[in-house]
């Protein structure tokens, strides 16, 4: 194992995971004002529906794909075991992917063409787009050339990203896997590091709590119910506002 | 019964004098930043006209508000499915051009230009491009009607006004029209509320206000499209949605917001109100018909000993309730019944109220002959030689109502949701306290014709007498009347204040609590 191998396969997970958590505990913490996606829909509405919804429905099925053979690998392997099903769930990964690709294209186009655009554009956006790009490109390629991908990211990567996060990097069969996997392992940390400082932090703030609240959203400066009753004790401790 | 107090409005339409002053006041104090440019947390519209965003009242294009399916209501354009389906990308956003692209002008062209033949301009150039543009829209773009009746013909109001009564309105001679001025209405039921997936908008429970917490707001921007008044503004620069404030504070403080204090034609009335929050949720599901009459049924009588008991259980401060009697909201909306709630079909019961304009419809225009007035001017005078007359004489009882020149149609599309008989109940009303007025004032109307117009339209002289008093020659006092915000008890529920005594006076800057 080379320089490069154990940078890229140990160095570079570690660094990226240790900037990711600290990244988005400061950002989250001192810089809660900015965590979101700057939405430009506003400013250009018509475009961005070509872009932003292949985008992401893509990315949104790709990477529940590659989080589902991560958490439960047997049972990609058990589904992968009969051919009709493995290539059920490769062809709609393929074709997801190729979604997320159209949709970042037109993404970038409709960036860099529409002029209203340019006061809330910056150089993040640009590193973004490219990485996404490589990943993706790389990803399609991946897929198309080491068939099944889904069967030996089960046996291969799940065992090595467990010995990461088990903090004994083990990566005996992941340096023999070809470049272009290696690439792809290594785009994927670069943006994982890079998420607290830049707009994908909105990925990390799913609004999904909006599923069980209710509608409606009254807030109290005092507790309604003690701040007139004489009954209520004078007390050291900081009251809870319910 | 969960009392609660709500600060709430009237706006006097028939005094509106469209100057704008409000709409200024709160630019200067609120609006005048990068990416709030086009906002206009308060806006004056001519009505009829398109308003803005252009044609906001159609919720066929923007998807605003609540709508009742199978008896429950959902929101039209956003809510828990919807709201997370569209997430990536909301189909039903009102984009820059439904506003206007902000501008200013290269004023330093007309001084740093170089000498030449022609005149030096000031060219408009963009606020968010900073490029040159042509400007194609502005803020108040069919301000008394823009100089064509286009705007007014694509009034949403217009929908179910036949193309006959349309022309009838277009005439040159007898157009007419009023101002709407308009904020947030700091809802009962608001739908930007419900329909932030970040929960970063909330009803004060203290005074009612609504607001946007900008550290929360996640730039889904589905408040923008829920909210059927449009008053939810994105911010592209800073990524965060912003609405009016209700100046709160100045409310805090016991004082008037920037637009009702600086209100020109001191149409604007802010007092509390109580109400039972436990009925919101009925009272927004009613029936189209009974949705004015439920929305007024959950104000509470502040003179009630029962609700003041449950107010003050519910921690409603005595100087709340005491400013609640002396409500001139309470007054217009409840106990003369003369203001409503603007488009009450949105089903987000608002809590700005809007006295329906009479001058549009009292006034009519006959054709007359003048030759005998005109012989009398001095011949130096300028003479116009059309012969109409803009009358407003009360000669007849409710004949004027009866020959307006304003479909009756067209203010129940906008203020009781196509009821005519509610805007006529409120129309009589107002006509009364005038020919009453008159009566006393002028004389030339008999005593029987006076008291019979009062007791046709539900009045007695004294309610007249007040309702004219608060409509012509209300004090500042009278017109706002505000109790300060307890923020002190309301800091003592959170913090000990002791602790907190000392630490910026002599001798220590930082929090004294050690912990290490
Ligand atoms: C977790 C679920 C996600 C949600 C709810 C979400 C939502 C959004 C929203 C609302 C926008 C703004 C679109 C606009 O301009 O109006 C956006 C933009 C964007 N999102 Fe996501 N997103 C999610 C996941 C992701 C993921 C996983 C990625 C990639 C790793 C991603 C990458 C981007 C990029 C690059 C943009 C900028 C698009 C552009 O304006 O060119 N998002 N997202
Ligand atoms: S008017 Fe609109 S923004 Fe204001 S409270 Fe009602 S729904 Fe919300
Ligand atoms: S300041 Fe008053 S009179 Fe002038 S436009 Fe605004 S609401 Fe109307």
């Amino acid at each position: 194992m080379d320089y490069l191998d154990s940078f890229i396969l140990i160095g570079l997970p570690y660094t990226a995971l240790a900037l990711f958590v600290i990244g988005t505990i400061y950002r989250y913490t001192n810089r809660k004002f900015q965590f979101s996606s700057l939405s430009s829909e506003f400013l250009e509405g018509r475009k961005l529906f070509y872009g932003s919804v292949p985008f992401h429905w893509g990315i949104l099925f790709v990477f529940c794909g590659h989080l589902t053979a991560f958490l439960i690998p047997s049972t990609v392997l058990t589904w992968n075991s009969q051919p009709a099903r493995l290539m059920t769930l490769e062809i709609s990964a393929f074709i997801f992917a190729i979604s997320m690709l159209i949709g970042l294209i037109n993404l970038v186009i409709r960036r860099y063409t529409t002029s209203r655009l340019s006061p809330v554009t910056n150089k993040m956006d640009l590193v973004i787009y490219v990485l996404l790009i490589l990943q993706t490109v790389a990803g399609l390629w991946i897929a198309y050339n080491f068939r099944w991908g889904s069967s030996w990211f089960s046996t291969l990567l799940t065992p090595y990203l467990y010995s990461i996060f088990k903090l004994q990097p083990d990566t005996a069969a992941v340096v023999l896997l070809p470049w272009s996997v290696k690439l792809h392992i290594a785009t994927a940390f670069i943006i994982i590091a890079i998420i607290p400082f830049s707009r994908l932090v909105h990925l990390l703030v799913l609004p999904l709590n909006y599923l069980w609240r209710p509608y409606q959203q009254v807030m109290w400066y005092w507790d309604k119910n003690k701040v007139r009753s004489s009954k209520t004790p004078w007390s050291l401790q900081r009251p809870k506002n319910t | 019964m969960d009392v609660r107090s709500q600060i709430a409005m009237v706006f006097h339409l028939d005094k509106c004098i469209g100057c704008h002053t409000c709409s200024i006041a709160c630019k200067n104090i609120w609006t005048d930043r990068k990416g709030a440019e086009y906002m206009w947390w308060n806006n004056v519209e001519t009505k009829p006209g398109t308003g803005y965003p252009t044609k906001w009242e159609d919720q066929d294009i923007y998807k605003g508000g609540w709508e009742k399916k199978n008896g429950s209501i959902h929101l039209k354009g956003a809510g828990k499915r919807r709201g997370l389906v569209n997430i990536f990308y909301n189909p039903n956003l009102p984009v820059i051009d439904d506003y206007y692209e902000p501008f200013t002008y290269k004023y330093l062209d007309l001084i740093e230009s170089p000498e030449g033949d022609d005149q030096p301009t000031a060219r408009p150039v963009s606020l968010i491009t900073g490029k040159p543009i042509d400007i194609k829209m502005g803020p108040n773009w069919d301000d008394d009607l823009g100089g064509t009746p286009d705007y007014a013909r694509h009034d949403p109001n217009m929908k179910n006004i036949s193309p006959e009564e349309q022309e009838v309105m277009f005439q040159l001679e007898k157009m007419a029209f009023f101002y709407l001025p308009r904020i947030c209405n700091h809802c009962l039921n608001p739908a930007c509320v419900a329909s932030c997936p970040s929960g970063a908008i909330y009803k004060r429970g203290e005074d009612g206000v609504v607001l946007i917490n900008q550290e929360v707001c996640r730039a889904w921007r589905m408040c923008v499209t829920a909210c059927p008044y449009k008053k939810s503004y994105y911010n592209w620069y800073t990524g965060k949605s912003e609405k009016c404030i209700l100046c709160y504070p100045r409310i805090e403080a016991g004082l008037a917001p920037a637009c009702m204090h600086s209100c020109v034609g001191r149409i604007r009335y802010l007092g509390v109100l109580l109400y039972d929050s436990s009925k919101i949720e009925e009272a927004a599901s009613s029936d189209e018909k009974d949705l004015i009459k439920n929305q007024l049924n959950i104000i509470l009588d502040p003179f009630d000993e029962k609700v003041i008991e449950a107010a003050k259980k519910n921690g409603v401060a005595d100087s709340t309730i005491h400013a609640a009697q002396f409500s001139p909201v309470y007054k217009f909306v409840k106990q003369w019944g003369l203001a409503l709630p603007l488009h009450p079909e949105f089903r987000t019961l608002p809590m700005l109220f809007y006295v329906p304009p009479l001058l549009p419809v009292m006034a009519t225009v006959k054709k007359v002959d003048h030759k005998e007035q005109l012989e009398k001017v001095s011949p130096v005078a300028k003479k116009w030689n059309d012969n109409w007359l803009y009358d407003t004489s009360t000669k007849e009882l409710w004949g004027t109502l009866d020959q307006i020149r304003f479909p009756l149609k067209y203010i129940a599309n906008l203020l009781s949701a196509g009821d005519e008989d509610v805007i006529k109940d409120k129309w009589k009303k107002l006509m009364a306290v005038r020919i009453h007025r008159r009566r006393v004032t002028v004389g030339d109307v008999s005593h029987e014709k006076a008291e019979k117009v009062l007791k046709e339209a539900g009045l007695t002289a004294e309610t007249a007498d007040a309702i004219y008093a608060l409509t012509s020659l209300p004090k500042f006092e009278e017109r706002f009347v505000i109790p300060a915000a307890h923020r002190e008890q309301a800091i003592e529920m959170m913090d000990f204040t002791g602790d907190t005594k000392g630490e910026t006076g002599f001798g220590i800057k930082s929090k004294v609590k050690r912990g290490l």
